[in-house]
C-alpha cells in the first residue's frame, strides 16, 4: 500500500502491487452533495486513462468518474450501489468505486500527491 | 469526476443575499439572481424537514405583479388568463396560466383577487415579459405594477400554521388558496395559505427591508430552517407540480400538461381566451401527448431529456423533470408520452446513458398530503 494519489478530476486512488483502488475524492463528494446514485464498472471491461469510467449522481446532478489510468476492472464496489450515501459518509475509504489493473506505471507520474490536490482543488472547485 | 455546477455572475440579490450567506448557503444563478440551491444540511435534509416540520424559502426573485382595478379589468385579463374572475372571491388565489394564441403557457401563475384589483406571482424568468403582454391587453386605462419593493418568502410544512400563528393572530383559521392582510412591523403585509411543496404552508408578501426581521422571528418561535432551491424542485417534482421551462413551456398547452382541472367550465365550454380553439379542440378530442408521472424501477434516474420508449420499442416521449425523492424514497420523473400511452401503470422504457430501465406511467403527486380545509 502506497500513499494515495489524486486526479485533477478528482479521483483518489490507491497502488497496491499492480492494482489501484479508485474513489472520488472527499472534496468532489462534498460538491457533489447527497448521493443517491452509482453505477460501476463490470470486471473484465477495459479503459484508457481519462474514460469515463463509473456514475455518479447527486441530487442535483449526474457525473461521470474517469478512469485516471488505463487498465481492466478487477473488481467493483457493490457496497456503494446498494447503499449510495456510503460515498458521502467515507468517500476516500468504504465509498471506493472500482479496481483496475496498472498497465502503464508512467501514467502514475501525471497524478497528484495529498498537499498539491488539496491546493488544486481549493483553486478549481469544481 | 466532473461535477455540473452553474456559473456564477454578478446578478440580482434578493434582499435575504448576505442572510443566506451568513447562513451558509451556496449560492447558484437562477433567472438572473444569485440564489441558494442549498445551505450545510444539504438538500435531502432540507427536503425532510421541510416535510416533516418548516421550512423557509426565499423566493423573491418571483415577480409580484400588482393591478389596481374594479370588476371591469376583468374582460381584458381573461382573454389571456383562462380564468371566470367574476367566480372568484374576494382574498382567494388561483392556479392559472398566461396563454399565447396557439394556446401555449408563456407562465404558469398565482391570481389573487383582493378588494383593490388583482395580484399576480409569476416566474422570475418570465415576469419581465408576462408584465409587457399584460399590459398590452389591459391597456392604458389600469396601472399594472412589477413590486420590486416587495419580497416573498414561503412558509411551508406541518409545523408552519403554528409557527406562524404565534406571529399573525388567526391565520390558521385562512383556508388554503385564500390570503389576507396581516400586521408586521407597524405594516400591513398580504399572506396567503398556498405553496408549491405539497405541504401546508404560507407565503408572505412583505417590505423588502422586513423580510429578513421576519424570517428571523419565524426561525425564533419554531424550529424553522432555510430551505434552498435544491430541495424546492425534489419538494414539487414529488407533489406532481410542474417547473415552468421544463415541465410546461410555450409550447405545451394546458390540456397536454395535464392542468386542464384549473380552467373553469364555464371557460372549457365557451372559450373566449387566446388559443381557445386549439384547447377546446385538445379537451373533446384529446391532445395528442401529455403530461405524466413515471416511476423508474431500481435506483436509477432518469434525468430531464431521457427519451421514453414503449414495451415494442417505439419512442413515445421524454423526460421533462427527473429526480430522487427523498420522501419516496427512489426515483421519480415526469415528461410527456403519447397520449394512447399515458394510462396509469402502462409500463414504458427509459433510456440512461446505455441502460434501458424498466418504468410505469405512475399517478401523481408521488407524494400527498391534506391541504388544509377549516
Amino acid at each position: 500500500m502506497t500513499e494515495k494519489k489524486y486526479s485533477k478530476k478528482h479521483e483518489w486512488l490507491e497502488v497496491n502491487g499492480s492494482v489501484a483502488t479508485v474513489g472520488i475524492t472527499a472534496h468532489a463528494a462534498s460538491q457533489l452533495g447527497d448521493i443517491v446514485f452509482a453505477e460501476v464498472p463490470a470486471a473484465g471491461k477495459s479503459f484508457k486513462k481519462d474514460d469515463p469510467a463509473a456514475v455518479v449522481e447527486s441530487v442535483k446532478a449526474a457525473s461521470d468518474v474517469y478512469s485516471p489510468l488505463t487498465g481492466d476492472i478487477k473488481e467493483s464496489n457493490q457496497a456503494i450501489v446498494s447503499d449510495p450515501s456510503l460515498v458521502n459518509k467515507d468517500p476516500e475509504n468504504l465509498g471506493w468505486f472500482f479496481k483496475i489493473t496498472i498497465k502503464d506505471q508512467n501514467e502514475l507520474k501525471d497524478l497528484m500527491n495529498k498537499s498539491d490536490y488539496e491546493k488544486y482543488a481549493t483553486e478549481n472547485p469544481n | 469526476m466532473s461535477a455540473a455546477n452553474t456559473e456564477l455572475k454578478q446578478t440580482g440579490k434578493t434582499s435575504l443575499y448576505e442572510f443566506h450567506k451568513s447562513s451558509g448557503a451556496k449560492l447558484v444563478n437562477f433567472a438572473g439572481y444569485e440564489m441558494p440551491i442549498q445551505y450545510q444540511d444539504g438538500i435531502i435534509q432540507e427536503h425532510t424537514h421541510t416535510r416533516n416540520s418548516i421550512g423557509i424559502f426565499d423566493v423573491s426573485h418571483m415577480g409580484q405583479l400588482k393591478i389596481e382595478c374594479s370588476s371591469s379589468i376583468f374582460p381584458y385579463l381573461e382573454k389571456i388568463i383562462p380564468l371566470d374572475f367574476s367566480a372568484i372571491e374576494n382574498n382567494q388565489s388561483k392556479y392559472s396560466f398566461l396563454l399565447n394564441d396557439k394556446g401555449g403557457i408563456e407562465d404558469d401563475l398565482i391570481v389573487t383577487k383582493v378588494d383593490t384589483g388583482i395580484k399576480i406571482v409569476l416566474n422570475a424568468a418570465c415576469k419581465d415579459n408576462d408584465a409587457k403582454i399584460i399590459k398590452d391587453s389591459i391597456g392604458e386605462g389600469f396601472t399594472a405594477v412589477l413590486r420590486d419593493d416587495l419580497s416573498l418568502i414561503a412558509i411551508q410544512g406541518p409545523k408552519a400554521v403554528d409557527a406562524m400563528e404565534k406571529i399573525f393572530k388567526d391565520i390558521s383559521k385562512l383556508n388554503f388558496m385564500y390570503g389576507n392582510y396581516f400586521e408586521y412591523n407597524k405594516k400591513k403585509i398580504f399572506i396567503t395559505r398556498s405553496g408549491y411543496t405539497g405541504e401546508d404552508g404560507f407565503e408572505v408578501s412583505i417590505k423588502n427591508e422586513d423580510v429578513q426581521d421576519l424570517t428571523q422571528d419565524i426561525m425564533r418561535v419554531s424550529d424553522a430552517k432555510l430551505i434552498g432551491l435544491g430541495a424546492r424542485d425534489s419538494l414539487r417534482l414529488e407533489a406532481g407540480l410542474c417547473l415552468y421551462g421544463h415541465d410546461i413551456d410555450t409550447k405545451t398547452t394546458p390540456v397536454e400538461g395535464a392542468l386542464s382541472w384549473a380552467i373553469p367550465k364555464i371557460k372549457k365550454e365557451k372559450g373566449g381566451f387566446l388559443g381557445d380553439k386549439i384547447i377546446l379542440d385538445q379537451i373533446k378530442n384529446k391532445p395528442k401527448k401529455i403530461r405524466v408521472g413515471i416511476r423508474p424501477e431500481g435506483k436509477i434516474i432518469a434525468r430531464e431529456g431521457t427519451r421514453i420508449f414503449s414495451n415494442d420499442q417505439k419512442e413515445i416521449g421524454h423526460v421533462t423533470s427527473g429526480g430522487f425523492g427523498p420522501s419516496v424514497n427512489g426515483p421519480i420523473a415526469m415528461g410527456y408520452v403519447d397520449y394512447d400511452q399515458s394510462k396509469e401503470g402502462t409500463k414504458v422504457i427509459l433510456k440512461v446513458r446505455e441502460n434501458m430501465v424498466q418504468g410505469v406511467i405512475s399517478k401523481l403527486p408521488f407524494y400527498k398530503k391534506s391541504y388544509v380545509k377549516n
